[in-house]
């Protein structure tokens, strides 16, 4: 097992170079830079950019300012973002707090409703129940999520039930903890409500077909000929076995942390590392970028390799050779 | 009719016979999805005939003006036009609301001028589905909004379907250095970030390109993130096809690599992959839906289904005027048309699966 976790992990390196030379590659082909919007201030003195450029290297050939922004992350310094004048690390901090809380509830809403429902409707396959929920699946998977996003802010606008995007309200600073808290609770229904569903519905989807799968095998013929209860056969020998997948979409959805709210975030409005992002890439604010990209690939790579650890941990089908022979 | 179809040649009977055959083994989801699909496309095959007028043309008096009513007129008056609708006049233009003017008629003429429908030039024009806030007819924007957005979804799964099936299936074939390489260099491109890496690649695209070049880059940035992940299954099961007796039986009888790749290695894959790749048009769907609405896509004054959604992003224009979340309704029923058909050919080619 160390052998593998090491392998692996030696294997990210060259992988996270790569990405990141390809990140840095892109971005900096964008035309013009940070600085150019400054430039066409009439109000701002040549020397000033001119200092501003040498201040951020902005006038070095493109691998030497990837070496040395390489070497800076290497002693975990991601440079600092050329719009807010401060850290990256502390930046992506401040608001990456916001876009785990929106993912993780809206994973743990999905979740929670999509895993019985899947049971539920695969144990009584073709019943209506199966029908109409089946085909709402198919609805929530296809229902473009910045869309529903949209829909949501109308319901918004004209119920008046909930806020109208936003992460917190104007007077937040004001209220005391406990309304502080019910109030970003209050902006977070909808969000969650629309990244929750189109993971709801594949979920749902993913576990029922699993289960209609496993339904008919060989152990299960055998669990039931046992003469064991329909409630035994369906929690203890199909349920068990329909899991697998799900572990490692969890894994998988690791890596959506940070980066799958992104959409909704500059839909909504929401203060999160979308947002961030989004604008950084608009401003060409480059450390800012692959700070973003940096953390966000991180996840990707770790999360993977959390899938595969797992599985092995729970399936005693699944061992190293077989995830190395991958 | 039916000496005409005995006319036909046989390959064309027989492929008229197996399209009659699944249209019947369809659902009637299957079948909508189908229709919806083929209306879509024609919509972007005729946008000139079927969008009543010019997208760019900015009717100044008529901003953010609501959908119009459809109403017959009297069989007396079928001559002059069998619809008409009221013209509408704003009444607050701070506000910016509209009211009906009862007495005058502005008759709808059907396949005059070569569009399907439309109104005297003259005439202050019939908006189906409303106006934007400069006045043009959102219904036509619609139509040829369509265009981009029912075409990217085609060519890039084109782009990135040809690249992923020759690599996967050289890479898994020939096997060795070129395909440790092709696989670490997909591992990269799958790692990738993939919405921060679309906007950092979106913001690469010059401000003054033409839309043209703009609707290029964006399809041809969306191939490049997504051939990797087609090719590594291909490539998987390319390397099972490797071993097949069939394969080594053509290796024996003196084939060529290259042949035993195009005739034996690839079609094996082919029924994956058309399937991999009716399900994945929506993604490059939405993805440009998504760029444009960001602004980092399709630019005004052209149209695109995403960049029509952009004005909703102003809370005071979606509160006002709701009809500007129609092309919404539009990508919505593509992207579930695509997954219905996709899903329906897993079952057709994989009857075992039940997902």
């Amino acid at each position: 097992m160390l052998r593998y976790l090491i392998k692996r992990i030696l294997n990210m390196i060259p992988l996270l170079i790569g990405i990141t030379f390809l990140s840095f590659l892109i971005i900096s082909l964008a035309p013009g830079n940070f600085l150019s919007n400054l430039k066409m201030n009439p109000s701002i003195s040549p020397e000033v950019i001119h200092q501003m450029e040498v201040e951020f290297g902005l006038n070095q050939p493109l691998l030497v300012r990837y070496f040395k922004w390489l070497w800076a992350v290497l002693h975990l310094n991601m440079g600092i973002s050329l719009a807010y004048r401060v850290n990256v690390a502390f930046l992506i901090e401040s608001r990456a707090v916001n876009t785990i809380i929106l993912s993780v509830a809206s994973m743990i809403f999905a979740w929670v409703i999509a895993i019985p429902i899947g049971i539920i409707v695969a144990v009584r396959q073709n019943s209506i129940w199966d029908r109409v929920l089946s085909f709402l699946a198919f609805f929530g998977m296809s229902i473009p999520n910045f869309f529903l996003a949209f829909l949501m802010i109308y319901v918004a606008l004209r119920t008046g039930w909930f806020p109208i995007g936003g992460t917190f309200s104007v007077d937040y600073d004001t209220l005391d903890p406990i309304a502080k808290v019910a109030d970003r609770i209050n902006h977070l229904i909808l969000p969650v409500f629309v990244l929750g569903i189109a993971s709801m519905a594949s979920l749902m989807r993913l576990m029922r077909s699993q289960i209609l799968e496993i339904k008919n095998s060989d152990f299960v013929r055998t669990a039931r000929a046992k003469g064991l209860s329909e409630r035994v056969v369906v929690y203890k020998h199909v349920l068990r076995n329909a899991l697998n997948p799900f572990i490692t979409m969890a894994g998988y959805s690791l890596a959506d942390l940070l980066g799958g709210a992104a959409l909704i975030e500059a839909v909504m409005n929401l203060q999160g590392l979308g947002l961030l992002l989004l604008n950084a890439v608009r401003s060409l604010d480059v450390y800012l970028v692959m700070g973003s990209v940096l953390i966000g690939a991180v996840l990707l790579l770790v999360g993977n390799l959390l899938a595969d650890l797992a599985l092995v941990a729970v399936d005693p089908r699944v061992d190293f050779s077989a995830l190395e022979s991958q | 009719m039916t000496a005409e179809r005995a006319q036909l040649g046989s390959v064309g009977r027989t492929a008229g016979a197996a399209l009659r055959r699944e249209w019947r083994l369809a659902s009637w989801t299957v079948r909508v999805s189908v229709i919806c699909l083929l209306l879509f496309y024609l919509l972007a095959a005729a946008s000139p005939l079927i969008a009543p007028y010019d997208p760019a043309r900015q009717y100044r008096d008529l901003p953010d003006c609501p959908p119009m009513d459809l109403r017959i007129s009297a069989p007396a008056d079928w001559p002059r036009g069998i619809f008409y609708t009221h013209p509408m006049r704003m009444v607050d233009s701070q506000r910016r609301v509209f009211a009906d003017v009862p007495a005058t008629r502005i008759y709808i003429h059907l396949f005059r001028g070569g569009h399907l429908f439309t109104t005297a030039p003259n005439d202050p024009p019939y908006f189906v589905l409303g106006s934007d806030g400069l006045g043009r007819d959102l219904f036509s924007r619609i139509v040829y909004g369509s265009r981009v957005s029912m075409t990217v979804g085609l060519i890039g799964v084109i782009i990135s379907f040809s690249l992923g099936i020759t690599v996967g299936a050289f890479s898994g074939y020939v096997g060795g250095t070129a395909d440790n390489l092709i696989m670490r260099w997909s591992e990269i491109e799958m790692s990738l970030p993939s919405f921060y890496f679309l906007l950092a690649l979106a913001a690469a695209i010059p401000a003054g390109m033409s839309t043209v070049m703009t609707y290029l880059m964006i399809v041809a940035i969306m191939s490049f993130i997504s051939w990797a992940g087609l090719a590594r299954i291909i490539r998987g099961m390319a390397a099972s096809v490797r071993s097949r007796p069939y394969v080594e039986a053509a290796l024996a009888l003196g084939g060529s690599r290259s042949r035993i790749l195009l005739r034996h290695v690839i079609p094996s894959v082919l029924g994956y992959a058309v399937v991999a790749a009716t399900l994945s048009i929506p993604g490059f769907i939405l993805g440009e839906s998504a760029l444009s609405l960001l602004g980092l896509g399709i630019q005004q004054p052209a149209a695109s289904w995403g960049n029509l959604l952009a004005d909703a992003e102003d809370v005071q224009n979606l509160a006002h005027y709701p009809w500007i979340l129609i092309p919404g309704i539009f990508i919505f029923l593509a992207v579930m048309s695509f997954n219905f058909l996709g899903d329906h050919l897993r079952d057709r080619i994989d009857p075992g699966n039940t997902g």
